[in-house]
């Protein structure tokens, strides 16, 4: 028995290892690219379409720009406005989910018809949509991501909410003449916040994917600013003349942040629930 | 899956339709964008008079309800306007270029369908085996991995480093269109499809396995076992069905995330289909093209989920039987 207790530990303990490790990376990546002023990406002709080198890790540009300190800029950029659609969509979905199960009937019809709404154009298409809508540039890409993450979230947040809404103790509350404001606060939010953490979490890589997506198809963050979306689509002009670190190195930065993310929400996953672990 | 059952779905979807068209009216009509500048060009000599003209003429001064109505009229008779970016009938752009999309959809599809599901099948079976784990991680990174990346780099591999394939476009430059044979179409084509089938295979081969572990521990498969069925007799006589099912509908329902990632795609290789259409529509301000191709992609994602829905029906013999009680 004492042998099988310590093997579970160490695995829990395993699990919050990768998660910090992540974390740190991140946060590392975040904050060094925050701090990145721009002279360090600044334009120097002298030097343009360096290979990677140990002196510009990722190479340069055509106008010697160098690589390595433009990615990091752009994906703090790309992280803020992850964030920012993390709080934004999350709370919607947060709020949504919740009126949806526990008022049902009209409430609940309307909330379910907008998460099919919203989830009958191509994702793509909307945020092309409500960014041609705003004029393009960063306050377009920033609310386009930040107002159409909801739905995936609600679905979820209301069958979690549904689950434990006959369930006797929320009964009993009501009984007791509590409001279903008061319900909403003291049962439903604690139940459903080991869902809504991890979907917010898993919220981030999408809406980073598709902040680069939009970006890259030029109705994003506007040509002069550095962000992942613009270092690609401009990769694209000089593929054909093999300047092939272009497109790798920025492309791969991307994919680590997105897949640490992953690696955070699922491994929180199963901290929280250990039964999933077993999927 | 009844008559009546499959009318209240189509009326449904028809509904979410009608809603989905005026979403995408109401944020076109609210961008900063002037239809007439985009239509005669922000340097033209047309004196305010001619332009109030064409504003009457075009119904701008009306109301936004009844703008939406007339268009909404007009779309129902298959009349979506002119193109301002190609000069023709959005109608006419619109089924150009969706023949040429709908050959690289339907090529990933099918790939990604089959392959995904085999990998899946074989991954779930062989569980925690060397070539389980490594279809697995291959699988999260390629879920992680954007789609315009994944083209850049097997554009820079396979056409630039190698030279196996061409660059972009869907036919060679300074052919004319009656040209060109189909071998160089299918040669044009193979690197967009290759793209977009490693983009939709993980999410596929990943639900799948994800199924097959699921039902490997149901009871009757250790009933089937206990009965002395080996690996393949399982497969073929419990397991397929089984796993078939789900995965042919998330298939269908997947038509929104194929549609983006042909979008992208379709951007990375400069081919002349829907989604490069759709870009230079809001890079020029083309309104009735860009609404066009909105309402038209909100109609292929309503048809993937009502295929879905109907086939769910049709194919498990549980909700078929269910209903004749």
């Amino acid at each position: 028995m004492r042998s099988k207790r310590t093997v579970f530990e160490n695995r829990r303990i395993q699990l919050v290892f990768w998660v910090v490790l992540a974390l740190c990376y991140l946060l590392g990546i975040f904050f060094v690219g925050l701090g990145v002023k721009e002279s360090a990406y600044g334009i120097c002709f002298e030097d343009k379409f360096l290979a990677p080198s140990l002196r510009h890790p990722f190479g340069t540009d055509g106008l010697g720009r160098d690589m390595f300190f433009r990615c990091m800029k752009g994906l703090s950029t790309s992280m803020v406005i992850g964030i920012l659609a993390a709080v934004v969509s999350s709370f919607l979905a947060l709020v949504m989910g919740i009126l949806s199960a526990v008022l049902g009937g009209f409430v609940d019809k309307f909330i379910n018809w907008a998460v099919d709404l919203c989830m009958g154009l191509p994702h793509i298409v909307l945020l092309l949509l409500i960014s041609f809508m705003m004029g393009k540039g960063m306050k377009g890409v920033t609310i386009a991501v930040a107002l159409t993450h909801w739905p995936a979230l609600t679905r979820l947040v209301r069958s979690e909410v549904l689950q434990i809404r006959s369930s006797l103790y929320v009964q009993t509350a009501y009984r007791m003449g509590k409001s279903p404001y008061q319900v909403a606060v003291t049962h439903m939010i604690p139940h459903v916040l080991p869902t809504y953490v991890i979907g917010l979490i898993l919220l981030f890589p999408h809406a980073i994917m598709h902040e680069a997506a939009i970006t890259f198809l030029g109705f994003g963050l506007p040509a002069e600013m550095p962000a992942i979306g613009v270092i690609l689509s401009e990769a694209m002009n000089h593929i054909a003349a093999g300047k092939w670190w272009l497109a790798l190195f920025p492309g791969l930065l991307l994919l680590t942040v997105v897949v640490l993310f992953d690696v955070i929400g699922d491994n929180l996953k199963k901290l929280w629930n250990p039964q999933s672990g077993n999927q | 899956m009844n008559g009546k059952k499959i009318f209240t779905e189509l009326l449904r979807m028809v509904c979410l339709l009608a809603a989905v068209s005026l979403v995408a009216f109401l944020l076109i009509t609210n961008a900063p964008i002037d239809p007439l500048v985009s239509y005669v060009g922000t340097n033209s000599t047309l004196s305010p008079e001619a332009k109030e003209e064409i504003a009457e003429y075009w119904g701008l001064k009306e109301s936004l309800p009844k703008r939406f109505l007339t268009w909404a009229g007009h779309a129902l008779q298959g009349d979506l306007g002119t193109s301002i970016t190609y000069k023709k009938p959005v109608a006419q752009v619109i089924g150009e270029r969706f023949s040429y999309s709908f050959v690289l959809m339907l090529a990933a599809w099918i790939l990604s369908s089959f392959l995904g599901f085999f990998l899946g099948i074989v991954c779930g079976l062989y569980q925690e085996g060397i070539f389980d784990r490594c279809i697995k991680v291959f699988c999260l990174i390629l879920k992680s991995a954007p789609t315009f990346w994944i083209g850049l780099l097997l554009l820079s591999l396979f056409a630039v480093k190698l030279g196996w394939f061409p660059i972009g476009m869907a036919a060679p430059i300074g052919k004319l269109s009656s040209e060109v044979a189909l071998g160089d179409r299918i040669y044009h084509l193979i690197l967009p499809v290759l793209t977009l089938t490693l983009v939709s295979i993980s999410e596929t081969t990943l639900y799948t396995r994800q199924k097959l572990v699921e039902i490997l521990s149901s009871d009757f498969i250790l009933y089937a076992r206990a009965r002395g069925e080996n690996r393949r007799q399982l497969v073929f006589r419990h397991i397929l069905k089984n796993v078939a099912l789900p995965a042919i509908t998330v298939q269908f329902s997947s038509f929104s995330e194929l549609f983006g990632g042909m979008a992208l795609a379709e951007n990375v290789f400069a081919y002349p289909g829907i989604g490069t259409a759709i870009t230079a529509a809001a890079l020029n301000g083309d309104v009735p093209l860009l609404l066009g191709i909105a309402v038209f992609s909100g109609l292929f994602v309503f048809s993937g989920n009502l295929i879905a829905n109907i086939l769910y029906g049709v194919l498990d013999p549980r909700i078929r039987e269910g209903e004749a009680l």
